[in-house]
């Protein structure tokens, strides 16, 4: 089983910010999405147990390397990577074209997985709409994935009560949850493998995808302005003993009528 | 020389996360009950962090010698007992990797390098400290074996150690000790009869890192097990200082670099007449100097990593420098940090008292500053 893992690399949380444009700053140091890679770390137990090769698929600048060496060293046997210097500015669609192309050009794979949504982006919708574009079943909200013994994939999909069980022929895209696992460490042997692991790295030119399709220019929606949350209030506190510390914490919520 | 490698870089963002992850949280109890973290030494051998500077093709990373010195940094920056676990499997193995046959490599690396077995390093004795070549412990031949009598002192994991390089005195005659030809090495493992731990120390810091006394009554050791010649001991000991050196100056960068990064924290979070305490002028000096002397401390450690690895003449005068600077770079920063942190510096509440203790070990072990500045006169003075 092939599994390819859409992986993201984003701002490292928290030290977001924009641009003159209100276009998040990718200039900064960049670290892999994490709900990317708790489906990465699912697509490695699955080809660790069943076979394949688990490959991840990156769209985004030159910083991406350091994320993407980090999937690799992880365990993932290599990695595409989209980068072109037009792609700077696209808006949802044109990461959709891109990543549509990309997946076919990368065929045949079993399964694509894509994490929930991006701490940078948040849109949550490019697993649902590359089913479209594919033409795939689309499994979501997933806490669990396998295998069936006639070549389709089972997800567990979270509902509120618990869970339903889908099935799916393969190909297929699978979104999912934190619910899967988390993310394993990188041991040193992995890093120093990952060093001579293949990243293909493509230009648009290689997807055949027009620069000007692409990009802020070709974006179907304007960033007007952006506003920083109001700021919230300090604090508080209790650096008592826990049996104190309890007392004071009591207090305070039912002071707020909190409790 | 001032920047690392992407790999090294990769190297040590990893080992970075996981000390902050998963060490760090365990670094108070470790300290509080002064047991050996047998689960930190599993959790280093599954992310082949003590793999680090064994041979390929013994099952290590073969990596140099600057990526381990920084695993040993990252690791001591959360926990300065748990950062000496990779450096004392080194040091232990050191002799092995210096002097031992291809036979005996292949009989111990590979398991050294998993984690599956740890090593300690015995030469130091109750009576025999900086002055280490007046050691009494001794082996006399028994046909293919040798009869190992003595104690030592002061040893880094020597009760959890499966096996410990062990130097004895093997030629008492005047002549083999001025040439200091008169000790051997032996690898001495865990079970022999006639070898036992009888104690550890209580000590004042890195009290998660176990120092045992070992005692030898009539304990036999197999001649495969002597490694180097007969009369190689002090030798293979010298040239594993000029490795195992480094080592301990990497745990003090590693003490310096923690103790800093939790004071500059602290300085701007704590509050008084009306500012954080860093924006005033006397708490800021402090800040800066911290942090530029461990910087200062961490880059002689690497430039002499370099000139080491180089096999350089001086090679000795690098390690005792590097380790000197640091050691007292990590005392110095670490009492700063307390002072920083004020009343709550000195509690519990707050690492930097115990990395305050943890520190004082790199002044004095292998080879007091003393010693080390010793070593740098005369290496200056014979250049001349």
């Amino acid at each position: 089983m092939n599994i390819v893992v859409l992986l993201k690399a984003v701002p490292v949380v928290g030290t977001e910010r924009l641009d003159g444009s209100f276009l998040t700053d990718r200039s900064v140091q960049l670290e892999a999405n994490g709900n990317d890679e708790y489906l990465l770390e699912k697509a490695l137990k699955l080809t660790e147990a069943h076979g394949g090769e688990t490959i991840t698929l990156t769209v985004g600048p030159a910083g991406s390397m350091e994320p993407i060496r980090k999937a690799l060293a992880m365990g993932a046997a290599r990695a595409v990577h989209v980068a072109d210097d037009a792609l700077r500015g696209s808006d949802m669609r044109a990461t959709l074209d891109v990543l549509t192309a990309a997946l076919k050009k990368m065929q045949p794979w079993d399964l694509v997985f894509a994490g929930a949504d991006t701490s940078d982006g948040q849109g949550g919708v490019l697993g649902a709409a590359l089913s479209v574009t594919l033409g795939l079943p689309y499994l979501s909200y997933a806490s669990e994935i396998e295998p069936t013994d006639g070549g389709g994939v089972r997800i567990h999909r979270i509902n509120p009560t618990g869970y339903d069980i889908l099935e799916a022929p393969t190909p297929a895209v699978v979104m999912g949850t934190q619910l899967l696992g988390a993310p394993r460490y990188p041991s040193l042997r992995g890093i120093m493998q990952a060093r001579s692991k293949p990243v293909e790295t493509w230009s648009l030119a290689d997807l055949g995808t027009a620069t000007a399709a692409v990009g802020a220019g070709a974006a179907t929606t304007k960033t007007l302005d952006a506003a920083k949350p109001p700021e919230r209030a300090g604090a508080t506190f209790v650096r008592e003993a826990p049996d104190e510390a309890v007392v004071k914490v009591v207090e305070f919520l039912a002071a707020r009528r909190l409790i | 020389m001032t920047v690392l490698n992407d790999e090294q870089k990769a190297l040590r963002d990893a080992v970075r996360e996981l000390a902050q992850d998963k060490i760090a949280p365990r670094a108070a109890e470790i300290d509080a009950s002064g047991e050996f973290p047998r689960d930190i030494v599993a959790l280093l051998a599954q992310h082949d962090i003590l793999a680090l500077p064994f041979p390929v093709e013994y099952g290590g990373l073969g990596t140099d010698m600057i990526s381990t010195l920084v695993v040993i940094e990252e690791i001591s920056r959360v926990d300065a007992s748990c950062g000496l676990i990779p450096a004392v499997q080194e040091l232990g193995s050191l002799p092995l990797l210096h002097g031992g046959t291809e036979e005996q490599k292949r009989r111990w690396v590979p398991d050294l390098a998993s984690g599956k077995i740890l090593s300690a390093f015995a030469l130091t004795e109750a009576g025999a400290g900086s002055d280490a070549a007046s050691a009494r412990t001794n082996a006399k031949r028994d046909g293919e074996a040798w009869i190992i009598n003595g104690e030592k002192r002061f040893i880094s994991q020597g009760d959890v150690a499966d096996i410990v390089a062990v130097f004895a005195v093997t030629d008492t005659s005047p002549d083999a000790v001025k040439a200091h030809r008169h000790m051997t090495c032996f690898y001495v493992e865990k079970g022999t009869p006639g070898y036992t731990s009888p104690r550890v120390e209580h000590k004042m810091g890195i009290r998660g890192s176990t120092t045992a006394e070992l005692a030898f009554a009539d304990a036999k050791v197999s001649d495969a097990n002597r490694v180097g010649e007969v009369g190689d001991g002090w030798a293979l000991a010298m040239k594993t200082f000029e490795r195992s050196r480094p080592g301990i100056g990497a745990q003090a960068v590693g003490i310096a670099q923690g103790a800093t990064d939790v004071a500059v924290k602290y300085a701007s979070e704590r509050k008084q007449f009306g500012k954080p305490i860093g924006a005033h002028q006397m708490i800021g000096a402090m800040l800066a100097d911290m942090a530029t002397r461990t910087e200062a401390a961490r880059q002689l450690l690497w430039a002499a990593a370099e000139h080491i690895e180089a096999s350089d003449a001086h090679a000795a005068r690098w390690a005792s420098m590097c380790k000197l600077f640091a050691g007292d770079t990590a005392m110095a920063v670490t009492t700063d940090a307390v002072q920083v942190l004020g009343g709550y510096g000195y509690t519990t509440e707050y690492p930097v008292e115990r990395m305050m203790r943890d520190a004082k070990i790199t002044q004095l072990y292998e080879g007091t500053q003393q010693i080390q500045r010793l070593i740098i006169a005369r290496d200056l003075l014979a250049s001349l």
